[in-house]
């Protein structure tokens, strides 16, 4: 009987493993620990202060990835004194893509003046827990008591070449919902950019 | 009055069948138009006594996957012209891109399909419309003949490519 039990789970375990797509708001996300550009390991847990989290899955050779890296770092730095700092994450592999890899994260990081921790997921084991698929990938967490729970999915705003020509800031529009307490609309969008590799 | 609405719908309907470009960028001799998506939208609807196979490629020149299966849309489009095939790549490159990488990437491969840009960042605004199961991942490719359409995100060996488009050309 316990053998059938066990039979049961594994075979449900296994289901749900083909099944997961990732986060979907109202999902508690999972904490990580990864290298940031300074050799240092991060976790979420480390940010006691926060409120929240901007989780933005980014990289260095994606031209999405570029033309948002200025945009992010001004999000960092209007919302990490409210609470919400940005943690960005290089899900691709460098042995696919090398100009991804951890030394150019460094030199990046360097070069665009990113505020925020610039995290490796060495071996991509992070990514597809949370359910990223492009870069850059939007994923708003909010701080509870039962951990921190993804209020907003997608892209960072609707003009991915034009940063003067925003008309719906999609995230900055999440977190001031967050901070006033109020519902997050749209709570998704398609984030649109490379695949991750 | 009645007629001369319809009238009036019917000549509307009929100029903006010829679709017009927001501009269109030349260099080293190959021009590419660049399209919204409210412009480009009714290319990808032709009308239903049309009978030409329209294959779009959503492409661009930093997507490896893309560049791969680029010559076989070139190739199935020449195979099948004689048969009322069009293929038409649809560039997703940036605008600020098309001379200094577009176009050199033309020119570098001879890619002989018509190109053209689309150009419209507010990607959620029109995805869905293109296909709702579309995540915006590229490639992606929409196949169009009068009422039947499919559209795959997904890359295309060039057996792929060629047993789809027979499907669509016995239909």
């Amino acid at each position: 009987m316990k053998r059938i039990v066990l039979l049961i789970t594994l075979v449900l375990a296994a289901f749900a493993g083909i099944s997961a797509q990732g986060y979907k708001v109202g999902d508690t996300a999972a904490d990580f620990r990864l290298k940031n550009v300074d050799n240092k390991m991060v976790s979420l847990a480390d940010f006691s202060k926060a409120k929240g989290f901007i989780i933005v899955f980014t990289c260095n050779h994606c031209p999405y990835a570029i033309a948002y890296e200025q945009r992010i770092v001004a999000l960092d730095k209007k919302y990490k004194a409210k609470g919400y700092p940005v943690i960005a994450i290089n899900p691709n592999n460098p042995a696919t893509v090398p100009a991804d890899s951890f030394e150019e994260m460094q030199k990046r990081h360097k070069e665009a003046g990113f505020t925020f921790p610039y995290l490796f997921d060495n071996g991509q084991k992070i990514y597809p827990i949370y359910g990223a698929t492009r870069t850059p990938h939007v994923f708003l967490l909010e701080k509870t008591k039962k951990g921190n729970v993804v209020r907003y999915i997608g892209a960072i705003d609707d003009n991915y070449e034009d940063a003067l020509a925003v008309k719906t800031p999609y995230l900055a529009n999440a977190v001031d919902a967050l901070l006033a307490g109020k519902e997050v609309n749209p709570s998704s969008t398609k984030a649109i950019g490379c695949g991750i590799k | 009055m009645k007629l001369f609405i319809i009238t009036f719908t019917l000549l509307c309907s009929t100029f903006s069948l010829s679709i017009k470009a927001q501009q269109t960028v030349k260099s080293e001799n190959v021009e590419i138009p660049i399209y919204d998506y409210a412009q480009l939208e009714p290319m990808l609807h032709p009308k239903a006594d049309n009978d030409t196979t329209y294959i779009f490629n959503f492409w661009a020149t930093y997507c490896i996957p893309c560049i791969k299966e680029l010559p076989f849309f070139d190739q199935i489009g020449e195979k099948y012209a004689s048969k009322k095939v069009k293929v038409v790549l649809i560039s997703m490159d940036f605008k600020s891109k098309i001379t200094s990488q577009v176009i050199p990437f033309i020119k570098k491969k001879n890619v002989q399909s018509h190109v053209v840009l689309l150009s419209d960042p507010d990607a959620n605004s029109w995805i869905d419309k293109i296909n709702p199961t579309w995540s915006g991942a590229l490639p992606a490719t929409l196949i169009v003949k009068g009422n039947s359409r499919e559209f795959y995100e997904k890359s295309f060996t060039y057996d792929e490519l060629q047993v789809l488009t027979i499907k669509f050309l016995k239909q």
